[in-house]
């Protein structure tokens, strides 16, 4: 008995001789969880000002589809002199278009609309591409792989946009996340593809051969050790989508394909374009703030993007839950942490 | 270069091509109260007067070569040897000629912008990348990537608008729209090449616009590639920085970007209808626009077959470049 106590002991100095030998409390490990999952990102989001004002455009965007919706009444004609300058008047501060409609209402009302496409196209593309990408990087190898990854080919390879306005051309479609779920069609291919090779590679890692050998479930293994390390990818690759989602969107019914239903920046500035804002000063805002809006609601998502990018990056939010070492890590170091990837 | 790896790719293009042509045909027969309902009312207001249903279907399959009469496999049949063996896209509703020889009028015009779309945002891209992933987190570094991060969250219809009206509205350097000035004689005379590069000019910046987008991803790859051991040694050899930076950087960070600017070439290309209604560019996309706004259904699908056929070409042709830049492609496959 007391032998095989100094054995033990014997064992712990050899092995485990700068090691703290003390259990870890459960005080400490509900500290650490706080410090690497609440702490640490926060402080990167602080740190990263990318994320921050990505997000806080983001923020802006939902209160005015929300909030603002109640707050601002619904434009309609005759609401107010046709064709006011902006910054003028309080009731519309951004001037009116030539039916005399308060331009920030419009831009306001256009909101809702813009988040539910946004919605519908992120889910179908991102969820689709998850779906695709994941099984085919798990059937490696075989023909479910091949004749997924072959979908996959000839769907990038279409020209997305023609496909989509004949498409929309036919069906006419006016509900948003009808609207939303037809542009998804061509975002997901490529994301799929980027969702597939990280599986590939992440199956290579020796945790997800441990737990294939310890025989844990396929299903625990998927969303353990693949779903949770795929998370960044789709949530970068989501707000990029969102993007694209915007831009074909508001192209469609900046070109005046999609039915003009209901109000949609796009659809400003067709009108404005279409009766040559361009060459009259006193329609200029019109045409303007559509397009300032979009410029703001994409360049918010671009920058939570990369934001995120840092956020979800293991080795930063490492350096962040130091508390020791916070900040002012030498140019040296930092290059050597990218380069070394 | 393996016969394997160009007879894969090319089998690839022609399955895109046949889905692409069966999706057309699917799109007449999912049109809201199938083809002969949704088609009566265009072709009525075009002949005038009423017909009965034998005739309107003749007359559906003089314009689509989609016959409602027959069995579906027997219409699918005819169809796509009308496309593949002869060749035929049907006949436009409106200009009552044939599909293709209104599209080919357009396909030079179209190839011209979008070629030069894809060179200047392509090279822009690889250049602005190597740079500021060479001089990284200088001031120049941080300056040229938040430029392009703003320029990505533009949508290039936008940056096409914004140059309209400071380029061509505001200073009279570009016209607004057009492919070619009044009165100017075509052939090899100065006016008409100058007239014919300053009308392609802006609508070419505003597409080379959206290939700007691989130049952060290719950004990242360069760096990636700065920390390879190669470029510590040839730097200790002591070799030209502008030797290290194109053939040693420059050459290893494009071939991981090569797949997606092959999948942005299709985008480009289609980002054709939007920009060239924004110019009035007559291209193969303002005759798609047109169609759609007189529901020229023949013409419509035409321009959606050929738009694929066009990408397909120029992916292929980019995909035998491929071979030039790696020299693993001729070993094996991926």
């Amino acid at each position: 008995m007391s032998e095989a106590h100094s054995d033990s002991f014997d064992l712990k100095d050899l092995y485990d001789e700068d090691i703290d030998p003390d259990p870890e409390s459960r005080a400490d490990r509900a500290k650490r969880f706080l410090e690497m999952n609440i702490v640490a990102p926060a402080r990167i989001a602080v740190d990263d000002w990318r994320a921050l004002v990505g997000g806080a455009i983001l923020a802006f965007f939902l209160l005015m589809g929300t909030v603002g919706v109640w707050l601002v009444e619904r434009p309609t004609s005759g609401d107010a002199p046709v064709l006011a300058a902006p910054f003028e008047s309080l009731a519309y501060p951004l001037g009116t278009d030539v039916f005399g409609q308060p331009i920030h209402a419009q831009l306001i009302h256009a909101t809702p609309g813009m988040f539910k496409m946004i919605f519908a196209g992120a889910v179908v593309s991102v969820g689709f591409a998850a779906l695709v990408g994941v099984v085919a990087g798990f059937e490696h190898g075989t023909r479910i792989d091949s004749f997924l990854m072959t979908i996959t080919d000839v769907v990038i390879t279409i020209p997305g946009l023609p496909l989509i306005i004949v498409i929309t051309a036919i069906f006419q479609p006016e509900n948003p996340y009808i609207v939303g779920v037809f542009l998804g069609i061509d975002n997901w291919p490529g994301l799929a593809r980027t969702v597939r090779s990280q599986v590939l590679s992440i199956r290579e890692e020796s945790y997800v051969e441990a737990s294939e050998i310890m025989g844990i479930p396929l299903s625990s293994i998927l969303r353990r050790d693949i779903l949770s390390q795929l998370m960044p990818y789709v949530m970068i690759n989501g707000a990029l989508t969102s993007r694209r989602i915007i831009f074909e969107s508001v192209g469609l019914y900046f070109l005046g394909i999609l039915p003009f239903t209901t109000f949609n920046w796009g659809v400003m500035m067709n009108l404005a374009y279409e009766g040559n804002a361009l060459t009259r000063p006193d329609m200029l805002p019109w045409m303007v703030a559509p397009m300032v809006c979009i410029f703001l609601l994409s360049f918010g998502l671009v920058l939570l993007s990369q934001g995120l990018d840092s956020l979800f990056n293991v080795r930063l939010r490492a350096r962040h839950a130091k508390t020791s070492k916070k900040k002012g890590t030498s140019k040296n170091n930092q290059s050597q942490a990218t380069g070394g990837d | 270069m393996t016969p394997k790896y160009l007879l894969k790719r090319l089998g690839q293009a022609i399955l895109t091509f046949l889905v692409t042509m069966t999706v057309s045909f699917l799109l007449y027969q999912a049109m809201p109260g199938g083809p002969t309902e949704a088609m009566r009312s265009v072709i009525l207001s075009q002949s005038g007067g009423s017909v009965d249903i034998d005739r309107l279907n003749r007359m559906i399959q003089l314009y689509t070569n989609v016959n409602p009469d027959q069995p579906m496999h027997v219409q699918y049949f005819n169809y796509a040897s009308d496309v593949i063996l002869r060749q035929d896209l049907g006949t436009s509703f409106f200009k009552n000629e044939k599909v293709t020889t209104l599209i080919m009028q357009r396909i030079p015009w179209s190839m011209f912008i979008s070629v030069y779309a894809l060179a200047l945002g392509y090279s822009l891209s690889i250049f602005l990348g190597v740079m500021t992933a060479y001089r990284e987190k200088s001031r120049f570094d941080s300056t040229v990537s938040s430029l392009i991060i703003g320029l990505n969250s533009i949508p290039y219809y936008i940056v096409g608008v914004v140059l309209i009206y400071f380029l061509a509205i505001q200073n009279n350097y570009f016209p607004t729209g057009g492919r070619i000035g009044s009165g100017i004689v075509a052939g090899y005379n100065p006016e008409f090449m100058l007239s014919l590069v300053k009308h392609a000019a802006l609508p070419a910046i505003s597409m080379g616009a959206l290939a700007t987008s691989g130049a952060l991803a290719m950004r990242g790859n360069a760096i990636r590639v700065l920390g390879e051991d190669y470029i510590r040694v040839a730097q200790l050899r002591g070799l030209r920085e502008t030797r290290i930076a194109t053939q040693y950087l420059g050459h290893n960070s494009i071939l991981p970007m090569y797949t997606q600017f092959m999948i942005g070439i299709a985008g480009v290309f289609s980002s054709a209808v939007i920009v060239e209604e924004v110019f009035a560019y007559p291209g193969m996309g303002l005759l798609m626009f047109e169609a759609v706004k007189t529901q020229d259904y023949p013409l419509l699908m035409g321009t959606l077959i050929v738009f694929t056929a066009i990408s397909l070409t120029a992916i292929f042709i980019a995909d035998l470049t491929y071979t030039l830049i790696d020299p693993r492609i001729s070993v094996g496959e991926e």
